[in-house]
């Protein structure tokens, strides 16, 4: 199993018999529409970051499928330990664009107060846990999250995601194993969109797919095209349901593409084919996805304008207002290093406030000597 | 998700006397009986109580949900702890020698001390990192390091280190009650070396407040963990040749007591730093700048170093490499004669 690749939808977008989950037409909808608008977001973000607006950004651009379609398996109250490139779980969990597009800017309305980079979100009511740089340690956390409901009886499933790179790092094989020998309720989803940064897949691994590595864990490995929502859906569906029975973790490997460059900092002109590119857009998500919908009657012309010009405009409006938002309070700097402020964080921030009264710090032009 | 408290200590009243590890284990019993999101993890800490017994009968006790033992792999015990502390649960991780901390680094540097601040204080890590550490039990360089200072260096973390039997029940759980990160770090030397009355049932000592392990007028010692013991019996014999010498027991490394740490120092003028770490970059250097800073004009002399050598941890001349008490004698005369 581990080396097929699940696909519901061809490359018409035609689902095949038998394997429709046949999603309500609303859902299907909500779905596409969600696709556009992170879309969207991403087109925004870049774009913003190219104008020197904000100083950074990362898209997910050609993976809205692998990690929308994976997050709709989920209830609202089980937990995501996310990678960096699964912005659509916000909107589907529906945190406001407002608060998102304020992490971008880390201003005062960041709920991260600009404690971070761009795209390292933290949204608590969406149970969507703190991201945080550093390859693969979400994975283990998620495993030791599953493995405290498990302690205490709770039914909740925790979804943890990483890349192709992910896969290379130790917490892939720590988080695998501790989550299996305890049999915690987690799904692991690996991205495999083909790249880390500049290296090929094919260097991270030579192994047959990703998916295989689960044998050696003990947890059934899923190999799914990852442009397939539908697919995506159903084997994730199948993953939460049997975390949610007690049976332990499933990992799934969505077979991607990285359509954009790694981040706003990197140009992947320079070590990869646009042949390949050309070959993936033509198995772009969300065309496919419009297919399917074309064919169900759910999509026309008008539906697309309605949802691309919606999405541009709630980003617009919340771009706007973002960019007006002052910074966080230079006080704030130290706070949440810990529950309280320790007496050498109280005297540093005393530090600050006095030389920032005198002029000299933080100031447009400062003043020498103090 | 709440604690389910129950009486605190469970009705325990009175003291015994108890050697460290037995106060180690007397705290998490004790936290275990009231607070039920209390568990405790790590390698061979189920059945077998730990490789130093620190977890004896809490398996028994309170069954393999919350006392059981992990893979080998350090990095999968602190990683899992972290996901246990952000979701509600109090994990308290036990890494068997501080030596093998290093696979857990990322996770603790880059994921418990940074949880809360990078989320703007939406996701919180209250756990407890428990480890021995320390040498002078011929444990070689792989069972005998100090490397508080790696932890020190963190923001977002605390770091513990008690020097007696009731410290070390009391400061275990407070750290287990505090809402951050903890690295409890436990001298191994002195787990079963000397007993001490503890009591029985609720004893917090708060993290944050030094002690004063012996008073003195001439020169003041700082100090954590087993040099603790070390300084007390270099001030005796320094007291016999008219030397008053006050010792200071840290206890708390982050957060430091710095109220009590200067002024001690500006009542004696004299300071000699004891610890059993590296010299560079040890966290004497941080207490010799942070007088410096502070209080350098009422010095009267320099403030001595008396640390292990800037050397990895040696098998054979560990005797050498260790302060002993002629080493912090030699220190306290230098603070007079230089």
């Amino acid at each position: 199993m581990s080396l097929e690749l699940l696909t519901i939808l061809d490359k018409d977008g035609k689902a095949q018999k038998g394997k429709d989950p046949n999603l309500p037409a609303a859902e299907l909808q909500k779905l596409y529409r969600l696709m556009v608008t992170t879309r969207a977001l991403d087109d925004r973000g870049l774009a913003l970051q190219r104008q020197g607006r904000i100083g950074f950004y990362l898209q997910s651009t050609g993976q809205e499928a692998s990690h929308l379609g994976a997050a709709y398996a989920l209830k609202d109250s089980d937990w995501l330990f996310p990678a960096y490139r699964q912005p659509g779980i916000l909107l589907l969990r529906q945190v406001p664009i407002d608060k998102i597009i304020c992490e971008w800017f880390g201003n005062s309305g960041d709920t991260s107060k600009g404690r971070q980079m761009p795209v390292h979100y933290s949204f608590r009511q969406a149970n969507f846990v703190s991201i945080s740089s550093p390859i693969g340690t979400q994975l283990t956390q998620a495993a030791g999250a599953g493995m405290a409901a498990r302690i205490r009886g709770d039914d909740t499933v925790f979804m943890t995601f990483c890349g192709d790179g992910g896969t290379s790092s130790n917490d892939f094989h720590t988080g695998l194993n501790f989550a299996a020998v305890y049999k915690a309720p987690v799904v692991f989803i690996c991205e495999n969109n083909g790249w880390a940064i500049s290296v090929p897949s094919n260097k991270q691994t030579c192994s047959e797919s990703m998916a295989i590595k689960a044998d050696a864990y003990g947890m059934p490995g899923i190999r799914v095209d990852g442009n397939d929502l539908l697919a995506v859906y159903r084997a994730c569906k199948e993953a939460v349901d049997r975390a949610r029975r007690g049976e332990g973790p499933t990992l799934i490997e969505t077979v991607t593409y990285r359509m954009a460059s790694h981040s706003s900092s990197d140009d992947a002109a320079r070590y990869r084919d646009a042949k390949e590119y050309e070959a993936w857009k033509k198995k772009d998500p969300i065309a496919r996805f419009q297919q399917y919908l074309k064919g169900k009657k759910l999509w026309n012309e008008a539906f697309e304008k309605e949802c691309v010009e919606a999405a541009k405009a709630a980003i617009g409006a919340a771009v706007t207002a973002a960019e007006a938002m002052a910074n966080p309070g230079p006080e704030t700097l130290f706070d949440d290093v810990y529950m309280n402020l320790t007496p050498q964080l109280k005297e540093q921030r005393q530090e600050l406030h006095d030389l920032m009264a005198k002029g000299g710090v933080g100031a447009e032009v400062g003043h020498f000597p103090l | 998700m709440t604690a389910t408290k129950t009486k605190p200590g469970a009705g325990e009243t009175g003291t015994k006397v108890m050697t460290m590890i037995e106060a180690i284990t007397d705290a998490m019993r004790t936290e275990m009986r009231n607070d039920d999101r209390v568990v405790v993890f790590g390698e061979d800490v189920g059945k077998k109580g730990g490789v130093f017994g620190a977890t004896m009968g809490l398996f028994d006790e309170f069954g393999e949900k919350r006392c059981f033992d992990t893979p080998l792999s350090e990095c999968g015990i602190i990683g899992a702890a972290v996901g246990m502390a952000v979701y509600g649960m109090r994990p308290i991780a036990e890494i068997q020698f501080l030596d093998f901390i290093y696979p857990a680094f990322d996770q603790i540097v880059s994921e418990a001390a940074k949880m809360r601040y990078r989320s703007g204080g939406e996701y919180t890590c209250p756990m407890v990192i428990r480890s021995p550490y320390g040498g002078g039990i011929r444990g070689g360089h792989y069972h005998s390091q100090s490397s508080e200072a790696y932890f020190c260096h963190t923001p977002g973390l605390k770091v513990v280190i008690p020097s007696t039997p009731a410290d070390a029940k009391g400061l275990l759980l407070a750290s287990i009650r505090d809402e951050d990160p903890v690295m409890f770090l436990e001298n191994k030397r002195i787990y079963r070396h000397g007993k001490g009355e503890v009591p029985l049932g609720e004893h917090v000592v708060p993290l944050g407040k030094a002690r004063i392990a012996r008073e003195g007028e001439d020169v003041t010692i700082l100090s954590y963990g087993a040099m603790v013991s070390v300084c007390e019996q270099a001030a005796a014999t320094a007291a016999q040749a008219g030397r008053s010498v006050e010792v200071v027991d840290l206890r708390t490394l982050v957060p430091l007591d710095e109220a009590t740490v200067l002024a001690s120092v500006k009542k004696t003028g004299r300071v000699v730093v004891v610890y059993e770490a590296p010299k560079t970059c040890g966290y004497g250097a941080e207490l010799s700048a942070l007088i410096a800073e502070k209080c350098i004009e009422w010095l009267e002399g320099p403030v001595v170093r008396v640390a292990g050598f800037d050397t990895p941890f040696p098998y054979t001349l560990e005797h050498l490499y260790m302060p002993d008490e002629k080493r912090v004698l030699a220190g306290i005369e230098k603070t007079f004669t230089w």
